[in-house]
């Protein structure tokens, strides 16, 4: 086997040594009534080209977003990541490293970690961000057990405007903790009164900015609505290029940013891994989750980085600690980090700009499209399509798929219960679309509406 | 003024009814360098061995505990800035709260400076 | 040695690296990005941004270089030995990470319609059959993201069934006391309060003990096994039945997995849920801290109440379920995070796994559980052994062996950071005083352990003749030496900010 060093002499020298006489004899305490003599009744083992053959089998069976015009957003979306990242994501010393708990042997690690967390304040306009949590949905029901922490209340109030998959991991996460959540009813149309929702018993108010049908909001007052009453208000974003154009949640009075960091360097990956972005003030700093890398100096007074205020995990606060993740996503928050670096200041300003252009062309087309409307009031680069009182999304969507599009995807898909959203479709679009795209889109709609 | 000590290293110092609440010098060299010191607020409610505190080092956290009941009357914000001084003077200058008591007999359940040396020597 | 100076402060191959903020120039730029056109009225709603953000601007070569020397001043499994317990860190294979790369498994959104995504459901199902398969359970969780994150998937299933009959007295979770920090931490998670087992003197549950703690009030148990100590819970069938009969579940931490896979059905050791660490068990890389994926077997009372989605077959192919009432008889605890799991994780894990086999996967543990045995024979005449072998997947010492010596375990550990290993797991368990736990895994070969085998006996005998002063320096050949965490925690310095962060 191609992965296993040992030849048979080297077992047996190695078993001497031991002094067993065996292999078996080394499972011995195992109890005797579940020790399996024979391997499991499964395949053998393959070579390299047979494996491949197996995978691209199954990947010929998908349609991939690269063959297909393709508006796929609600949450994860499609953009160009540049050749360096993965080249470079795939050296060995990036990839098969551990957690940096030994830092004179992980300064690469430590150091990227240290530029994550400062790329990810800044364009969420916070003072501190961690080292990264699973995903944007996971990093949103941490925010609202941190945010329950830090005002010691229990109310969770979520938009209609959260994307769903947050809302329920959100009721998930917080369900056995004792705390008491209020989900808003979806908003399409960016009608929901927030304001009326926030009390003396709040603890934070979660919204997502651009909202998950579109809608972008100012929530300065808001935050001051929160903030008057001691509540907290959580902005998550789902799509952090957006952050390249619109005013940063920081700026706008947010006390946690939490988001989805896919977009940047990682690609769509059928959804996972997500990187979860988490970033707060620094004087919460202390209730947050995950880990933080930090600043300091080694014995020869040379700045370094290591692992800090680790008192908060689980690893030493074990069932007071502030969450119980260990394993986070590493290697997406290096795809990420590498990915801004390219961009910079210019090309995240620009990248943001072509995105946002690209969603006006489209709206633009689609009113070739006789009794689709886009509801959305404001965006950047998704909208919400209205086609018609008595046409069903969904349908629309695997009729435009049976024609090779990917058109976007039904609000029904996250919502069926709610019989006056099935008319409507999520569509994004991004720098990755082509004028063809668009008009295909837009004929095939034509033809099937 | 009389000080008394608990099992869990907390000491404090007695003044009629007013008590000054720290931790010992054997915690805080068990700890090592303490790099943060959480004091509680003035007029919460503290419980004979609830919590009422948290100290930590880089690789511990640790509860300090009321070794009495009462009501606190100042927290040590000096400590914010300078969890150090817990390692420099642990049983004067770093004292992290005083409270009023509300049951001085209590302090029957304590022991005095002599029994804690003893009681730490024990555990060597 | 002298030490050596140069004027730029790098040592040859040993590069100096600025941050990131530190090289930007503002008007470069990375990647070349089309003019975005002019747009005759934005859609922004008077919300766009004023005022820069702050990122610095760099070209390709300088990002490339920038990452190049950031890798050199890391240790990976690519470069060496590194047998850090309870991390598993063994050879990663590269085909995986082609797999994960063809574009028709990675280029697909999870919310494209199912029927263009079949291929990438059965990538799912098929990992799926094969977990359930090794493990001998009939259901399983994909969803969740690590371990820690499987812990509570299956705690929250465990929860759910005793709510669901109405089982409300059940309020403690029984946890070993050298359980992994994540275990009490899950517990508290889901409402429970944790309370320890000691371990007896062969360092595994002590079972007089845990029976007395069992009770009506208990949810269940969680079991690390193969355990923290690295041996196996010999009394395990016991431990399982004591608990069932105390109407509570018994979650295994399935950290270990990796020791036992393809010798032993999980299902045989009354086991009712456990988390497989994809990024342990089965290969795939750990980059720095993350991704995994912990997916979680279940048993059949638990298997209702396994989180949203989840795939079955349906009439016209496979069919992802994302909603409770699209299957009959599900009682979904809820969703575990965004999407379908990690599915590039799934990826590489079933090239891993289609590549080993069954036949493959058994000689992996033997021969895992054979380099830890090896470890422990060679050296315990040296170190001081917790506990008598056989051993597991890794063995565990303590530092009785450097009592007087002035040196401590960390102090050795940093030594051989300089003799070009990287150390093993510190400080963890906690049952034993100044652990050293080591996992040297399937991947190495008897040359390596021999290698590090005669380091560890020369660094023990440094150690014993009172050479403390050495270990107390090390390490001295890396890019930096120890590093002042106090310093780092008393006054933290989370982000870059201008002007703040002078190299010292
Ligand atoms: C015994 C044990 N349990 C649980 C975990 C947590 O797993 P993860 O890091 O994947 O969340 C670990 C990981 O180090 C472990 O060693």
């Amino acid at each position: 086997m191609r992965y296993l060093p040992h030849t048979e002499a080297d077992r047996r020298a190695m078993l001497a040594t031991i002094g067993a006489r065996d292999v078996d004899c080394l499972f011995q305490d195992v109890p005797a009534a579940a020790r399996l003599d024979q391997p499991i009744d499964l395949p053998a083992g393959q070579s390299e080209m047979a494996v491949e053959r197996v995978f691209t089998r199954m990947a010929g069976k998908n349609l991939s977003a690269g063959c297909a015009p393709f508006f796929i957003g609600a949450g994860l979306y499609r953009h160009h990541v540049p050749a360096a990242v993965d080249q470079l994501l795939t050296r060995g010393e990036f990839l098969t490293s551990y957690t940096p708990y030994q830092p004179e042997v992980s300064q690469g690690t430590l150091q990227y970690l240290f530029e994550f967390q400062t790329q990810v304040a800044m364009i969420t306009g916070m003072e501190v961000a961690n080292a990264s949590m699973y995903d944007g949905a996971t990093a949103c029901a941490e925010a609202a057990v941190m945010a329950a922490r830090v005002t010691r209340k229990k109310k969770i109030v979520l938009s209609g405007n959260l994307h769903p998959h947050y809302v329920q991991t959100t009721e998930t996460v917080t369900k056995h903790q004792g705390l008491e959540i209020e989900a808003l009813a979806p908003d399409p149309f960016g009608f929901e009164d927030l304001m009326g929702r926030v009390d003396s018993r709040t603890a934070c108010l979660i919204v997502q900015n651009p909202g998950f049908f579109g809608g972008i909001r100012d929530l300065t007052q808001l935050a001051d609505a929160c903030h008057e009453v001691g509540a907290l208000l959580v902005v998550a974003v789902a799509e952090p290029v957006s952050l390249g154009l619109i005013t940063p949640p920081g700026a706008m009075g947010a006390d946690i940013v939490v988001a989805e960091g896919q977009s940047l360097g990682m690609g769509l990956q059928f959804g996972g891994p997500g990187l979860g972005l988490f970033a707060t003030r620094e004087k919460y700093v202390r209730q947050m989750p995950g880990r933080l890398c930090g600043q300091t100096v080694d014995q020869d007074g040379k700045r370094g980085f290591v692992l800090t205020l680790s008192t908060r995990e689980q690893h030493i606060r074990r069932e007071k600690a502030t969450s119980n993740i260990c394993t986070n996503s590493g290697l997406c928050a290096l795809a990420f980090t590498m990915h801004l670096t390219l961009l910079g200041e210019t090309g995240l300003t620009r990248l943001a700009k072509l995105n946002h252009a690209q969603a006006v062309r489209l709206e633009q087309s689609l009113r070739r499209v006789p009794g689709a409307k886009v509801i959305s009031q404001t965006y950047f680069n998704e909208f919400a399509l209205y086609l018609g009182d008595d046409v069903d999304a969904a349908e629309v969507v695997e009729k435009l798929a049976a024609k090779g599009i990917l058109g976007g995807v039904a609000a029904s898909r996250f919502y069926p219960h709610w019989p006056e959203l099935r008319p409507i479709l999520l569509l994004a679009a991004t720098e990755t679309n082509s004028q063809d795209d668009m008009a295909a889109l837009v004929s095939a709609l034509n033809e099937g509406l | 003024m009389s000080m008394y000590f608990t099992k869990d290293h907390e000491w404090i110092k007695v003044d009629g009814d007013t008590g000054v609440v720290g931790i010992t010098a054997y915690a805080q060299h068990a700890l090592g360098d303490i790099v943060y010191v959480e004091v509680p607020e003035s007029g919460r409610e503290l419980r004979l061995g609830g919590d009422a505190a948290v100290v930590e080092s880089v690789k511990a956290a640790s509860e300090v505990y009321s070794p009495v009941s009462g009501t606190v009357t100042a927290g040590n914000a000096v400590l914010a800035d300078q969890p150090a001084l817990v390692n420099e003077s642990p049983e004067d200058q770093a004292w992290f709260f005083k409270l009023t008591l509300s049951n001085p007999t209590e302090l029957e359940g304590l022991m005095d400076r002599a029994a804690y040396d003893e009681y730490v020597a024990g555990l060597e | 040695m002298t030490e050596i100076t140069t004027i730029s402060g790098n040592r040859g191959l040993m590069l100096e690296e600025p941050l990131i903020f530190e090289q930007g120039c503002p008007g470069r730029i990375g990647v070349d990005i089309a003019d975005p056109g002019p747009v005759d009225e934005d859609r922004l709603g008077g919300l766009a941004r004023q005022g820069a953000i702050g990122l610095p601007d760099l070209s390709e070569p300088q990002m490339v270089r920038h990452y190049t020397r950031l890798s050199q001043k890391n240790y990976g499994i690519d470069s060496g030995f590194y047998p850090l317990g309870s991390c598993t860190m063994k050879h990663n294979p590269r085909l995986s990470e082609k797999m994960a790369r063809i574009p028709g498994l990675t280029d697909l959104h999870p919310f494209q319609p199912q029927s263009t995504v079949q291929g990438a459901l059965e990538v799912i199902d098929l990992l799926a059959h094969w977990l359930k398969g090794l493990a001998g359970m009939p259901a399983l969780a994909m969803s969740p993201a690590a371990g820690a994150h499987g812990e509570w998937c299956g705690l929250m299933a465990i929860r759910a069934y005793h709510d669901d009959h109405g089982d409300s007295r059940r309020t403690r979770v029984l946890v070993p006391e050298s359980a992994h920090g994540t275990n009490p931490a899950t517990a508290a998670m889901c409402g429970y309060s944790v309370d320890p087992v000691p371990a007896n003197e062969r360092g595994r549950v002590d079972v007089a003990a845990l029976k007395a703690k069992l009770g009506p009030d208990v949810a269940c148990i969680m079991v690390t096994n193969p355990n923290t100590c690295g041996l196996f819970e010999d009394e395990i069938l016991e431990i399982a039945r004591i608990t069932h009969d105390a109407g509570a579940f018994f979650y295994c931490d399935g950290a270990n997995y990796n020791a036992i896979v393809g010798r032993v059905k999980v299902a045989d050791l009354g086991i009712d849920a456990m988390h497989i660490n994809l990024h342990k068990t089965f290969s795939t890389p750990h980059g720095g801290g993350g991704p995994g994926a912990g997916p979680t077997v279940l048993s059949a009372k638990l298997a209702p109440y396994a989180p949203l989605p989840f795939v079955v077959h349906g009439t016209d192919g496979l069919e992802l379920v994302e909603h409770a009432e699209q299957a009959p008889g599900a009682k979904p605890f809820g969703r575990v995070k965004g999407y379908h799991g990690q599915f590039g994780v799934f990826v590489r894990a079933l090239a891993y796994i289609l590549s080993m086999g069954a036949d493959g996967l058994r000689q992996t543990s033997s021969d895992a559980v054979l380099n830890a045995n090896y470890l422990l024979a060679s050296l315990k005449d040296v170190l001081s052994a917790s506990f008598d072998g056989p051993c597991m997947h890794e063995c565990l010492f303590d530092d009785r062996f450097l009592k007087d010596s002035g040196v401590t375990t960390l102090d050795f550990a940093k030594m051989l950071i300089d003799e070009g290993f990287h150390p093993m797991t510190m400080y963890f368990p906690l049952v034993v005083h100044g652990a050293l736990l080591m996992e040297p895994t399937e991947s190495e070969a008897k040359e390596t352990l021999d290698g590090f085998i005669a380091v560890i006996r020369a660094l023990a005998a440094k150690a014993k003749n009172s050479e403390a002063e050495a270990f107390k320096a090390a390490p001295r050949l890396t890019p930096r030496r120890r590093l002042d965490e106090t310093l780092a925690a008393r006054q933290p310095i989370l982000r870059w900010k201008h002007g703040a962060n002078a190299e010292g």
